[in-house]
């Protein structure tokens, strides 16, 4: 079970099923729910090729539209589309990298809520605001055709005498 | 026309024109000289730099140096081993270290087997990004009895680390340990004292470490802080996890989660403390429940004096403490009360945070344990705004030893900016021809010293994953050095 988690690099589309045992049954699954969404839909024997509508704003400033297959998260929709968006954790809920920010509250509000395990790691993201998610956790749906993402800016947050401010 | 010489241009000084696609520039050593950048330290600062710099610089050549035999930093040797998730970013470092660009010297130290100096002379880059290896002390009486370690110690022990392996910690004579610290290193140590070893034997955890706790009689653990809980600084998953901990009951003093005006601002102004405040309360509503032979109880208020020998004169047989109480505001200072208490036990974890440390030509401030630096360009002095050029730090170096490993992605972004600014002022000029890895290679075989490549720790890695999968585990460290030498020298078969 482990070897495949730990073994050489692999693709993004892995299923993570390898984290469902955690030893104190404490987390949730931390499977992509994209992927589990897409098998169901394979598995009912047909595919699901709607798309929306989804833009994202680099850290730049630069704007790129792609295309998104509704129950796709949008981190995997960013790494199949050139978008720098890191996602060190792989979409298991253990970083905060992949933190973007929803330009539009309406969107913000048609997403279904964060569990705590996404609110624990929100907490740690970098420039958090309050319509911030995970891009792990964010899946694509017909109502969100339109939504825009930005990537938090990189601003120069770390003060000369190597101080930390606290994060919000 | 006039768009694509400068592109030519800048593309022969080795710069990317900004704002302009590949295909104008070729960026390739045909007109760009290549700009050789050595990263000492292989963690998550390293390999953040190094995999930012690849990106900008298609003519960057990254040596990364790291004096263990394997790479990754504390993600290998700090996360805990029942946290296996956090360690899914070995694979971007990995693929980093896969480019054709990057190279990895493993078993190479700063100052023994290369000096500060002589990378200078030998790469255009150098960036420093070795981390914090030693510890805030208390500077208590009682500090240096046997039984008191600090939790770096303690962790290095659990995960394996070569340096950590002959730690003398005994677990089957103690009852009772306190925990002085309340930050997610001290949840670390509590818990993996706490957590049932047949949970923890199906992870990576070190075997002699988990053939100890097997046999460890601890079953009460403190975990002490001089400010309450509304200044905890834990964060909100990790607690969450040690408070819903299986067959552990969790002990605070309701009287400790009284808040004070200035704390209802405090938590007002920040979402993490709130949120683990919450977490705080909620626990304390908890009745005790049958089945719960272990106790963890957080004791908020009270400062470390010193650390009681028992009548041997040299095993720590309890701590001594002094109440404390917050006062004044904006800020509030922390004062003694003139109140003590003891809390008797066999075995003190210190929690007080890392420290790193100097080497030989390296401007560094001992007060902070950290280099002084100006968005990542390392300055001469403390006093003067001048930078030492073409030198940098990264990670914990630079900034102290706090955050997560994510943090180190923001931070390898500003020390990456200030590399870019200065190739593009030609502070640091790639034109200006140095060895970088031939010269590296050079001044270690002179000293006869041998390095692992990346392809050696992969070797060392299957080695490690083929040994844990026989105990259903998903690695078993290989702790000696010369074994992992051994096998991480080894030379492949033709």
């Amino acid at each position: 079970m482990w070897r495949r988690a730990f073994g050489q690099a692999h693709g993004f589309r892995r299923v993570r099923r390898d984290w469902i045992s955690q030893p104190d049954g404490q987390r949730s699954s931390a499977i992509s729910t994209a992927v589990l969404m897409r098998s169901k839909a394979e598995a009912n024997g047909k595919e699901d090729k709607e798309t929306i509508e989804v833009t994202f704003i680099t850290k730049e400033g630069d704007r790129k539209t792609i295309r998104v297959p509704v129950g796709m998260s949008m981190l995997e929709a960013a790494h199949e589309n050139d978008i720098e968006l890191e996602g060190a954790c792989e979409g298991s809920l253990a970083c905060s990298t992949c933190h973007v920010i929803v330009k539009d509250e309406k969107f913000y509000r048609m997403l279904k809520e964060p569990s705590d395990e996404e609110n624990d790691m929100l907490d740690l993201a970098f420039g958090l605001t309050e319509t911030s998610r995970l891009g792990c956790q964010v899946i694509a749906k017909p109502e969100l055709n339109g939504m825009e993402l930005a990537l938090p800016a990189a601003t120069r947050n770390f003060a000369v005498d190597g101080h930390v401010p606290k994060p919000h | 026309m006039k768009v694509l010489a400068m592109a030519r241009r800048a593309s022969r000084l080795g710069l990317r024109f900004p704002g302009r696609s590949r295909d104008l520039c070729t960026g390739s050593d045909d007109f760009g000289m290549p700009l050789h950048v050595c990263v000492v330290g292989s963690g998550p600062a390293g390999f953040y730099v190094a995999k930012k710099l690849l990106k900008r610089f298609d003519f960057a050549r990254v040596d990364i140096l790291e004096r263990l035999p394997a790479p990754f930093g504390l993600v290998r040797s700090g996360v805990a081993p029942d946290h296996p998730e956090t360690k899914v970013v070995i694979n971007q470092f990995s693929r980093t270290a896969e480019d054709e660009r990057c190279r990895f010297f493993g078993n190479v130290c700063l100052g023994t087997d290369v000096s500060l100096e002589e990378l200078r002379k030998n790469y255009h880059v150098v960036v420093l990004a070795y981390g914090a290896e030693s510890d805030h002390r208390l500077g208590i009486p009682g500090e240096d009895l046997e039984g008191v370690f600090s939790a770096r110690q303690f962790v290095w022990w659990y995960n394996g680390h070569p340096d950590g392996k002959d730690l003398p910690i005994n677990l089957n004579d103690v009852e009772t340990a306190v925990v002085l610290g309340q930050g997610n290193v001290a949840l670390d140590v509590a818990r993996i004292l706490l957590r049932s070893p047949s949970e923890l034997s199906s992870t990576d955890i070190a075997e002699h470490a988990v053939k100890a706790l097997r046999t460890s009689r601890i079953r009460k653990v403190y975990v002490v802080g001089r400010r309450g809980p509304v200044q905890a600084a834990c964060t909100a998953k990790e607690l969450r996890e040690i408070l819903g901990l299986k067959g552990v009951e969790i002990v605070i003093n309701e009287a400790d989660l009284q808040t004070t005006d200035c704390d209802l601002e405090e938590l007002q102004s920040s979402r993490i403390h709130k949120r683990v405040f919450d977490l705080f309360c909620k626990s304390a509503t908890f009745t005790k429940c049958a089945g719960r032979d272990k106790q963890l109880q957080f004791v908020f208020f009270r400062a470390p004096v010193s650390l009681l020998a028992a009548e041997d004169g040299i095993h720590v047989r309890g701590v001594h403490l002094q109440k404390t109480r917050l006062e004044g505001s904006h800020p509030r200072k922390l004062v003694g009360t003139g109140e003590f208490e003891e809390l008797d036990c066999g075995l003190v974890l210190k929690s007080i945070g890392y420290k790193s440390l100097p080497v030989p030509d390296l401007p560094f401030d001992h007060k902070k344990g950290v280099v002084p630096n100006y968005f990542g360009r390392v300055r001469s002095s403390d006093a003067t705004n001048e930078t030492e050029r073409g030198l940098y730090v990264a990670g914990w170096l630079k900034r102290g030893p706090t955050g997560i490993i994510g943090t180190n992605e923001v931070c390898a972004q500003e020390v990456v900016t200030s590399i870019e600014e200065d190739v593009n002022r030609a502070v640091v000029s790639n034109l200006k021809e140095v060895p970088g890895s031939v010269g590296l290679e050079s001044i270690l075989s002179e000293k006869n010293k041998r390095y692992i490549t990346f392809e050696g720790w992969e070797r060392l890695n299957e080695t490690e994953m083929e040994k844990g999968a026989v105990k259903g585990k998903p690695r078993e460290k290989i702790v000696g050095i010369d074994e992992a030498l051994a096998i991480g020298l080894a030379k492949e078969k033709e």
